[in-house]
Formats: structure tokens, sequence, C-alpha cells
């Protein structure tokens, strides 16, 4: 069961809109490295994971994400509120603007939706924990891109919190993978699905 | 139900009722906040649930990070989780 705090997990206000470093940081919303992806990897991953301290960490990671979605969301919502068709049209904004007014709504950077097959939910915890790792440094990547591109200080400031907790991510995804294998035959970690095959190195 | 010793299961099965007559009730007031009535029913509900939610944590371990009791160990880690269906 979930509830809602009706706050940001760290603060966005950003004055100036720019519709532009919009579509961009959209990416971060409903794109393929996207924050909701990431969430729905880990809280869906955390079912077949047969070890109960490996799934408290992607419950509580895959929990933060959804803060992070709402974050990014609300830097796409502020940077984009009460825009003028003229601002739209010299932004190139124009074609989401079509579609979806000035709403949110997830999409990549160059407009492909969101799409679950940009993450897996494998069922074998080795395998989904080495994507959940590859995942936080994707989504690193795309921050420290939009770090290149932003000039705006309130729009960096929560950009670069959300780049540091990708790498908090990481050391933890690391921690719980060695959590999984110290659980099975240190001579070889990954010739078996610990979750359905029997004495598979299991200790 | 309240005043009777619950098990984990009894008093996790109040704990459900109490929390979805409030957060049902909440639903209501979203679009009807000048309700009386559902007011002081949603405070009734409110105060049920947080005396189920001490109890329960004090007794079977931590429902939320809030309710975690740092004595001893981590017990967050250790918590069964729902889907595991041993809660009951």
């Amino acid at each position: 069961m979930w509830n809602y705090e009706k706050r940001l997990e760290y603060p966005v206000n950003i004055k100036q809109t720019d519709p532009k470093m919009a579509q961009y940081i959209m990416s971060q919303y409903g794109g393929p490295d996207g924050e909701i992806n990431a969430s729905l990897r880990y809280l869906s991953q955390r079912y077949s994971i047969p070890y109960r301290e490996v799934a408290n960490v992607l419950t509580d990671i895959g929990t933060e994400e959804i803060a992070h979605f709402e974050m990014v969301a609300t830097i796409v919502h502020q940077l984009t509120r009460n825009l003028t068709p003229e601002e739209i049209k010299a932004s190139g904004f124009g074609p989401y603007y079509i579609d979806h007014t000035l709403a949110v709504w997830p999409q990549a950077a160059g407009g492909v939706p969101q799409n679950a097959c940009e993450f897996q939910s494998k069922g074998d915890p080795i395998t989904d924990l080495t994507e959940n790792l590859a995942a936080e440094q994707k989504a690193r990547t795309t921050y420290d891109n939009i770090l290149r591109v932003a000039k705006d200080p309130d729009v960096i400031d929560p950009i670069r919190f959300l780049r540091a907790r990708e790498i908090v991510h990481f050391q933890r995804f690391g921690e719980a993978l060695r959590m999984v294998q110290e659980h099975l035959d240190s001579n070889n970690f990954y010739y078996c699905n610990p979750v359905i095959d029997k004495n598979c190195g299991c200790k | 139900m309240m005043n009777t010793p619950m098990n984990k299961s009894q008093l996790l099965t109040w704990l459900d009722q109490v929390s979805f007559v409030a957060y049902d009730t909440a639903l209501y007031l979203d679009t009807h906040p000048y309700d009386e009535e559902a007011l002081s029913y949603y405070k009734h509900f409110q105060g049920l649930r947080k005396k189920a939610m001490k109890m329960y944590e004090e007794q079977y371990g931590p429902l939320t990070l809030d309710g975690v009791d740092c004595d001893g160990n981590w017990s967050w880690a250790s918590a069964p989780n729902p889907w595991e269906g041993g809660c009951k």
C-alpha cells in the first residue's frame, strides 16, 4: 500500500519558461531511461526475488523513483506553463503542443511514447540486478547530457540532485547483487537461475 | 473490536478495514469538502487508523519507514513483504 506526501523529494522552483529544455528533460519522465520505467522495473522485479532484504532494496528504490517521476514532471510543467502560441511556434514545441496542449505526458525527447519494452523483469535475481546497474548508469548519462545543455541554475540544481541519486542507487544495487551472490556457489555465480534451478550452487 | 485483544491476523484485518474507510471517505471529501458529517466520520476513522498502525508496529514490526524502531537491528529489511502471503 502506498501513501502520498504532498511535497517534492527535492524542491523545484523554476521562474523562467523554456519549452526547448522541457522537451529534452521530458525524456526522464517517459523516455527509455526515464523515472517511470525505472520505478516499473524495480517494483515489478521484486516479487520473484527470493531474498527479502534484496526485495526491500527494490521496494525502496522503486518508491523513490516515483518521487523522481514527480520532480521531472514538475520541471517540465514549470518550464512550459503559460506559454504563448508565438513562444510555442518559435521553440519547436508545436508538435507536442498540438497533441497534449501544456499537459505532461510520458514520452522520450524524440517523441517516442513511454514503452515497457525499454526495461526487463526477468525472474532471475542476477539478471535483474545486472540490468538495474546498467539502468542507473543510463539515467546518469541522460542527466549528464541534460546538464551539458542546461543554463538556468533553477533547472540545473534539481537535475544535479537527480543525477546524484542515480549514483547512490547504482551503489546500492551493486551491494544487493553481492548479497545475492553470497547465497550462491562462489566458484560460479552465473550459470543458473537461483529462483528455479535446484542445486545450482545455492548454499 | 479495538478493545478486545487481537492476534496478528485480526489486527491486520482491522487495520485494513479502518484504513479503507478513512481512504474512501477522503475520496468522498475531495469532491464534498464541506460535508460536516463526512468530516467527523473521517476524523473518527483517522484516529482509529493511527491507533491501529501504532499497535501493529509495536507488536509485529514496521509498516512504513516512519514506524521503524532502530533499537537492535534494521527491522525494515527483515519484515515480511505483503506479497509473501505470510502476514495472516
